[in-house]
């Protein structure tokens, strides 16, 4: 599969503050490519250089293989997007906004287009209500039909759940798979809902504090079925001490004088908490966590804020 | 381009807003009518009192094309504040409302959208200018006649023949039409700089009317900068009626506006082509 | 006996020239009215210039209006005329209508190249505004050419008169009339206006200045009539 987007070493200074450092990935076409980081960690900035709204201070950026610099009105004809939450005009009306936007998309588009994006995102009876009427819901869903009217290539999606209960979100999720595993297009989307990047995404790419931490499938990066568990005993040194001479010492993730986190596929853990056993470590407590988050955790500075928020 | 401009178009004339300045021009110049109606020789006492002790003047002075030039007069203060209304909105507004960033990832190039949105906010303030015309002229000379122009200027009395003024207030609309152009070219310049269309109109209009003021003051000390003050030039639409007109005096002022359009429009699309937007 | 009779006249007319020639002063004016009184009323077109130092108006085409014994009035057709204050004294049968003024000789001078009688007119009333007129005749057609009246109001007039076409009748060809102008100022906050930049050359001083309005009349219609009306 060829890369719909190659950004090369991107970074932008804002001043003193390094808003995104050195950054290089590579998006491949007709994948859902998650972009994962906690409040400032530069996904906006780096969307927003995605779509020129911003100069990068340094670094290359390559869309549908043609220099973004050079060819920018070529790709956005093929792009898509929503950033941050969709901000329209509340004294049009919701087809009014539609068409606006059409217009400016430099495509020619089918006049029965507009009445199908309404149907897709469910406004089409509001579709005359001024958008001042409308519910942050129902603004999310008309900028995905702005977003889409042009048939784009790629879409690009900055937190496109924002706003929505629990069947919007199911809307949007499978919106997103159809786009990219039934139409072929490619969607690049930014969340900080780990849960719906883990069920929908290909690919993915974490960064914190402007810098990448990890990029690939993400099967590659983390097995779903994995989970991080996390024990308590009467003695954390003792016990540490023992599973570093046993089988398991390869599963050890961290470990501190209150607790150690052991990486297992949930099929291991019965047998490894009958190890424990056998090994007389006095277990106070067994818990399992959800393996994105704590991958994600592990990885960003977020760990630090979720111990504060702890203790 | 023209696409574009009719979204712009479209989008000023869908806003409430915009029909502000076009009520409150009617009123003032529905005001300044009635005025004139009930009691214009009343309004004309405080000009003409040293005059009519020396001379008998015959005729109708209270006539059209008299009240047009008061109302001319009046508003053409006025109008650049309701101007910068709209100029002052016109990238700021944008940012402000959260539709700028979802604007510039069309395949529009900066100085496109730039140029479009500069071309409608001066469509708008042509429109303004011709409503303005419409009722200040044409309305006035149904309602009160013509007769000749008399102009009261501070250190002389200009009296124009009825037949030869029309043509001096196409003139006189033509430069008009200029002035408020700058106007609108410098709270363009501003809107860019801001994320709420507030400063922008707020700075235009403090600017203009300080420099207004600088205009108008009669201090030997301020006549030395007035030469350099566009509020100074923007009041070259008299020159139309001088006998006879200087034209040199009046393209110069015209030549100097249009620099100042050029300088503060391409200033502003140069900025905005660098500007990372962040809002 | 006529050596002496000639004597007589001759000492007579230069010993007590007021007596002698008082009368022909008196029938000078006398001439001069009955040639006017002819015109009972006229309607006239005229091309009026105002030359005033704050005034600047175009030559303009007037209608000029006369009933006797003092209507006078100047209109411009769908315009504004501008008169000098006192300007029904522009009117020459004002200046000499009625008898209640002392005639003063002034002698002779010379206006453009032809003598005219200069006669000074010392209203009787002493209320009256006029202080003195004086004439300048041409006696042998009847002629005013020239008149200066000072007022106690509005200071001196000078009316100088041309003749043509009309001259019969007692009507110019052309009427200059030359008046004191009072300064005139208003404070540019109010009038908004363009500064050039340009230094403006100093004018003399307001106290002397004068102003002209000159009348070329074109064509009189006279003793046809003219309505009342007119001279509202």
């Amino acid at each position: 599969m060829s890369a719909i987007i190659n950004v090369h070493h991107l970074s932008k200074q804002f001043g003193e503050i390094s808003a995104v450092s050195n950054l290089s990935f590579s998006v491949k076409k007709g994948e859902v490519y998650g972009f994962l980081g906690q409040n400032g960690a530069g996904k906006s900035t780096t969307i927003r250089m995605l779509l020129t709204l911003i100069r990068p201070t340094e670094g290359d950026i390559e869309i549908l293989g043609l220099n973004l610099r050079k060819h920018r009105k070529q790709i956005l004809r093929q792009t898509g997007a929503i950033i941050e939450k969709p901000d329209l005009y509340k004294y049009l009306t919701a087809m009014e906004n539609l068409r606006l936007f059409a217009a400016m998309s430099g495509v020619k588009i089918p006049g029965k287009r507009y009445a199908e994006q309404m149907e897709m995102v469910g406004l089409t009876e509001r579709a005359d209500s001024k958008v001042k009427t409308f519910s942050q819901g129902m603004k999310q869903r008309l900028g995905i039909a702005i977003a889409l009217v042009h048939d784009p290539q790629l879409i690009i999606l900055d937190e496109p759940t924002n706003g929505l209960d629990p069947q919007g979100i199911a809307d949007v999720r499978n919106l997103i798979l159809h786009l990219s595993k039934d139409l072929g297009k490619t969607v690049f989307v930014s969340s900080h809902l780990l849960n719906e990047i883990e069920q929908i995404a290909d690919s993915m790419l974490i960064i914190d504090k402007g810098k990448k931490m990890a990029e690939g499938k993400v099967t590659d990066l983390f097995n779903p079925l994995d989970t991080i568990v996390e024990l308590e005993t009467g003695d954390n040194n003792d016990a540490l001490e023992k599973l570093k001479q046993s089988a398991w010492k390869d599963y050890i993730q961290e470990y501190d004088s209150k607790k150690i986190l052991v990486k297992l596929g949930k099929e291991d853990i019965p047998s490894f908490a009958r190890q424990l056993i056998q090994m007389n470590i006095e277990i106070h407590s067994l818990s399992g966590r959800h393996s994105l988050e704590d991958y994600f955790l592990t990885l960003t500075t977020a760990n630090k804020h979720v111990e504060t928020f702890k203790n | 381009m023209w696409k574009l401009l009719k979204i712009e178009l479209f989008k000023i004339f869908r806003r409430p807003r915009t029909y502000i300045a076009f009520a409150a021009i009617a009123a003032i110049i529905t005001l300044i009518q009635l005025a004139f109606y009930s009691d214009g020789e009343a309004f004309l006492q405080f000009g003409m009192q040293s005059l009519k002790e020396t001379f008998d003047i015959n005729g109708k002075i209270v006539n059209g094309y008299l009240v047009c030039y008061v109302i001319l007069q009046t508003l053409l203060i006025h109008v650049p504040l309701l101007i910068a209304l709209i100029a002052g909105d016109a990238v700021a507004g944008e940012a402000n409302m959260g539709t700028l960033r979802l604007l510039l990832t069309k395949p529009v190039s900066r100085s496109q959208f730039m140029w479009t949105k500069f071309m409608a906010t001066v469509i708008y303030t042509l429109l303004l200018l011709v409503f303005m015309a419409a009722l200040a002229l044409f309305l006035s000379v149904s309602i009160f006649g013509t007769s000749d122009l008399i102009i009261l200027k501070s250190e002389t009395i200009v009296i124009l023949d009825r037949h030869d003024i029309l043509w001096r207030y196409f003139g006189a609309f033509g430069f008009a039409a200029i002035a408020m152009t700058t106007v609108a070219s410098l709270a363009f310049l501003l809107s860019v700089f801001a994320e709420n269309s507030i400063g922008p109109i707020v700075a235009t209009m403090s600017i203009v009317i300080l420099f207004t003021i600088l205009t108008t003051m009669d201090i030997p000390f301020f006549n030395a900068i007035k030469p350099f003050l566009f509020t100074n030039h923007m009041l070259n639409w008299k020159g139309f009626f001088e006998e006879p007109v200087n034209y040199r005096e009046v393209l110069k002022s015209a030549t100097i506006l249009i620099g100042h359009i050029v300088f503060f429009v391409f200033t502003a699309i140069a900025i905005f082509k660098k500007k990372d937007i962040l809002s | 006996m006529k050596t002496i009779q000639i004597l007589f006249v001759i000492i007579c007319t230069h010993s007590f020239p007021q007596f002698c020639f008082s009368q022909s002063e008196a029938a000078l004016i006398k001439g001069v009215k009955n040639k006017l009184d002819k015109v009972n009323n006229y309607q006239a077109d005229g091309v009026m210039t105002i030359d005033v130092s704050f005034i600047k108006v175009p030559p303009s085409a007037v209608k000029v209006y006369y009933k006797k014994p003092d209507k006078f009035n100047v209109k411009k057709d769908g315009g504004i005329s501008i008169l000098p204050k006192g300007s029904a004294s522009v009117n020459l049968n004002s200046i000499i209508s009625g008898e209640n003024y002392t005639i003063v000789p002034a002698g002779n001078t010379v206006l453009e190249n032809s003598t005219v009688r200069i006669i000074k007119l010392l209203p009787n009333d002493e209320n009256s505004d006029v202080v003195v007129t004086s004439l300048y005749i041409d006696e042998k057609k009847l002629l005013i050419r020239k008149s200066v009246i000072t007022t106690k109001e509005s200071g001196t007039y000078e009316i100088e008169m041309a003749y043509g076409k009309y001259s019969e009748w007692g009507l110019p060809d052309k009427v200059i009339f030359i008046f004191n102008t009072k300064d005139y100022k208003l404070p540019k906050g109010v009038t908004f206006e363009y500064e050039s930049g340009e230094k403006k050359p100093k004018t003399a001083n307001s106290e002397n200045k004068k102003g002209k309005v000159e009348i070329a009349y074109s064509s009189y219609i006279i003793n046809k009539g003219v309505p009342d009306s007119y001279f509202k």
